[in-house]
C-alpha cells in the first residue's frame, strides 16, 4: 500500500511536468481565464457596488476561477488523454505492471492539482489588484466545493476523452461543449437575467452549479457557512449544488469505465499522428 | 524448461481467424523468431502472450503465467517493446526511464540502462530531440527496465538505416548474454538470420515451418547451385558429364543444381585441374533464408 501510494505521487508528478513542459496547455489553464478577468473589468469597469462594499471583480473572480478549474480537469484531461492513446502511450503502460488505476488517478491527481494552482493563482490576483475581499466563514465550504467540483470534471475528461475518436478531435469537442455551457453558467455574464429556458438549461448542467458553489461563498450579501443543503433567502449553501456536480461526475466516471479503451483507435487521424512522432 | 509454451492457439475476429491453432515452445535463454509477411498472425501471437489481446482458444503459458490473468505478476517479469515508439516528446530520457523503473520491483539503475542502450549522451535530452533510431533504443531501454526474464520485441528495427539496425542487432545480442528469454517478430530474414537461435515462420495465422536458420524448410539438404564459366571453345561433350547439361554455349556460363555438391565438385575441379583451367566465377550457393522464406509464404511480400 506504501508502495502504491508512492507511485500515485510520482505519476501526478509526472502527469504535472508534462503540463509545465506543455506551453499550449498551461496557457489556456493558467493565463486565459485570467485575461477574461483583465477584460472585464477593463470593459465594464471594476467598481464598488455600494449596497455590498465590494467591487464586481468580486463576482468575476470566483467565476473565472471555476472556468480555469473546468479547463485544467474537463478540458486538458479530455486532450491528453486522447492524444496519449493516439500516440500508444496508454497501450504501453498497460503493458507494464502498473495498476491502471494509479495511472488514472495520477492523471486526475494531476489535473485537480492544476486546477487548485489556476484557482488560487486567480483569486490573488483578484484580491491583490482588483480589491477582491476573502471571506473566512465561508472558506471550507468554498474549498470543498472547488476539490469537488474539479474531480466532477475531471471524471467528465475522462468521459470525453473515452468517448471522442482522436486526439485531433479531442480539442475541438472539449471546447464545444464547454465554452457554450460557460455561456449560460454564469461564467461571463453575471447577474444577468436570462430568458427562463436558458436558465433552466444552465440549471441541469454542473458548471452553473460549480459557479454558484465556489462564488457565492465570496458574495457579502449572503449568510451562513454554506454547510447546510439547500440556500433560504440571502443564504449560502452548498449541498444542492455538490449533489448535482457529483451526479454528472459518477454519471461521467460510468461512462469512461465503460467506453475507456488504452489501444489507439484505428483512424486516420491516429495513424498520421504515430507516424508523424516516430518519423523524425 | 521453457519460457513460454503455447499449444492450439487460436484468435478469431467474428469469422476470421487471425490465428488459426499455433503450437511454439521457447526455452529459457533462447532468443526466438516469428518471420512472417504483413498480417500472417505475428503481432496477434505476440499480443495475446503480452496480455494485450484475449485468446479464443488454446492454453498459453509464459513463465507459467496465463498473460490474461496474470496481472501485475506477471508484468513485473516481462519487458514489452512495441511496434509503435511511445513516447511523451517533452520529458527527458533519464526522467522517462525514472518512473518506469519504479513501477518495477527490481529495476536495474537507470544509469546502466542508458548505457546499455547506448544513450549516455543523450541522458538529459528531450524525447522530441531524439533520432528515430534513439527514440526506439529509449523504448528498448524501457523494455529492460524492469529486469524482466522474457522480452518481446515487436518489429523492432522495422523502419532503420542498414547502420541503426547493426547497432540494433547488437544491442539484442547483448541481452542475450545476460540471458534473457527473446521473442521478436521481423519481416526481415537477415534479422532472424543474426539473431535468433529458431526461428518459426508464420504465415495464414499458422506456423509453416520451424527450425534454426541455417536448416529451417530443409535448407541444410535443399539442392545447392553451382555456377562457373569456361571459354567458348570447350563443348559440351568436353565437359565431366555432371555438368554438360549445365551448359549455355551462347556465353560459356554452366549452372546446375544438385543435391551433392561435394560430388559434382569433386568432379568438376578435377577436371579443370587436368586441363590446367582456371573456373571463372566458381560459386556454390545454398537457397538463402530468404528463398525459402518466399516459398513457404506464397512468394507474396505483402500476405
Amino acid at each position: 500500500m506504501g508502495r502504491d501510494f508512492r507511485l500515485i505521487l510520482q505519476q501526478i508528478k509526472y502527469q504535472n511536468r508534462i503540463f509545465w513542459r506543455t506551453p499550449v496547455g498551461a496557457f489556456f489553464t493558467l493565463v486565459f481565464p485570467l485575461m477574461f478577468l483583465l477584460l472585464f473589468t477593463a470593459i465594464f469597469g471594476n467598481d464598488e457596488i455600494e449596497e455590498l462594499g465590494v467591487t464586481t471583480a468580486q463576482f468575476y473572480a470566483p467565476a473565472l476561477a471555476v472556468f480555469g478549474a473546468a479547463s485544467a480537469t474537463y478540458t486538458n484531461l479530455t486532450i491528453t488523454t486522447a492524444i496519449a492513446r493516439d500516440l500508444g502511450i496508454l497501450k504501453k503502460v498497460r503493458g507494464t505492471p502498473l495498476p491502471p488505476w494509479i495511472y488514472i488517478v495520477g492523471r486526475v491527481g494531476s489535473a485537480v492539482w492544476l486546477a487548485l494552482l489556476s484557482g488560487v493563482l486567480m483569486m490573488s490576483v483578484g484580491v491583490i489588484f482588483f480589491g477582491v475581499e476573502i471571506i473566512g466563514r465561508t472558506f471550507l465550504a468554498a474549498l470543498i466545493s472547488f476539490l469537488l467540483g474539479a474531480g466532477a470534471f475531471a471524471a467528465l475528461g475522462l468521459m470525453l476523452a473515452a468517448l471522442v475518436s482522436s486526439g485531433d478531435a479531442a480539442p475541438a469537442v472539449a471546447n464545444a461543449t464547454l465554452l457554450p455551457i460557460a455561456f449560460i453558467s454564469d461564467v461571463f455574464i453575471v447577474n444577468a437575467n436570462p430568458p427562463a429556458w436558458i436558465e433552466f438549461a444552465g440549471n441541469l448542467f454542473p458548471l452553473k452549479h460549480f459557479v454558484a458553489a465556489f462564488g457565492d461563498a465570496f458574495n457579502p450579501g449572503l449568510t451562513g457557512s454554506g454547510f447546510s443543503w439547500s440556500a433560504g433567502a440571502g443564504e449560502y449553501a452548498i449541498g444542492a449544488h455538490l449533489a448535482v456536480m457529483a451526479a454528472w461526475g459518477v454519471g461521467g466516471a460510468i461512462l469512461a469505465l465503460r467506453f475507456f479503451t488504452w489501444e489507439p483507435r484505428g483512424g486516420e487521424n491516429s495513424r498520421r499522428r504515430r507516424s508523424r512522432v516516430s518519423g523524425n | 524448461m521453457n519460457a513460454i509454451a503455447v499449444s492450439g492457439l487460436e484468435k478469431f475476429y467474428g469469422d476470421l481467424a487471425a490465428v488459426g491453432g499455433i503450437d511454439l515452445t521457447v526455452a529459457e535463454g533462447e532468443v526466438f523468431a516469428l518471420l512472417g509477411p504483413n498480417g500472417a498472425g505475428k503481432s496477434t501471437t505476440v499480443e495475446i502472450l503480452e496480455g494485450h489481446r484475449r485468446r479464443t482458444r488454446g492454453s498459453v503459458e509464459v513463465l507459467g503465467f496465463d498473460p490474461e490473468t496474470g496481472g501485475r505478476s506477471f508484468r513485473e517479469r516481462i519487458g514489452i517493446v512495441l511496434q509503435q515508439t511511445a513516447l511523451e516528446p517533452e520529458l527527458e530520457v533519464a526522467e522517462i526511464l525514472a518512473t518506469y523503473a519504479a513501477i518495477y520491483p527490481r529495476s536495474l539503475p537507470v544509469d546502466e540502462v542508458v548505457e546499455i542502450v547506448g544513450l549516455q549522451e543523450k541522458r538529459r535530452a528531450r524525447v522530441k530531440t531524439l533520432s528515430g533510431g534513439q527514440q526506439r533504443r529509449l523504448e528498448l531501454a524501457l523494455g529492460i527496465i524492469g529486469d524482466p526474464d522474457v522480452i518481446f520485441l515487436d518489429e523492432p528495427t522495422t523502419g532503420f538505416d542498414p547502420s541503426a539496425r547493426r547497432q540494433a542487432w547488437s544491442l539484442i545480442d547483448n541481452l542475450r548474454q545476460l540471458g534473457k528469454t527473446i521473442l521478436l517478430t521481423t519481416h526481415y530474414m537477415d534479422e532472424a538470420q543474426n539473431l535468433a537461435d529458431r526461428v518459426a515462420v508464420i504465415a495464414g495465422g499458422v506456423i509453416v515451418a520451424e527450425g534454426t536458420p541455417a536448416d529451417i524448410g530443409g535448407r541444410a539438404e535443399g539442392e545447392a547451385t553451382i555456377r562457373f564459366r569456361v571459354g567458348r571453345d570447350v563443348a559440351g561433350e568436353d565437359l565431366p558429364p555432371v555438368a554438360r547439361a549445365g551448359l549455355d554455349e551462347s556465353d560459356g556460363q554452366v549452372t546446375l543444381e544438385t543435391s551433392t555438391p561435394t560430388e559434382a565438385l569433386n568432379e568438376i575441379t578435377s577436371w579443370a585441374m587436368e586441363r590446367g583451367l582456371e573456373l571463372e566465377g566458381l560459386t556454390v550457393e545454398r537457397p538463402t533464408l530468404e528463398d525459402i522464406y518466399l516459398r513457404l509464404t506464397g512468394g507474396g511480400g505483402d500476405g
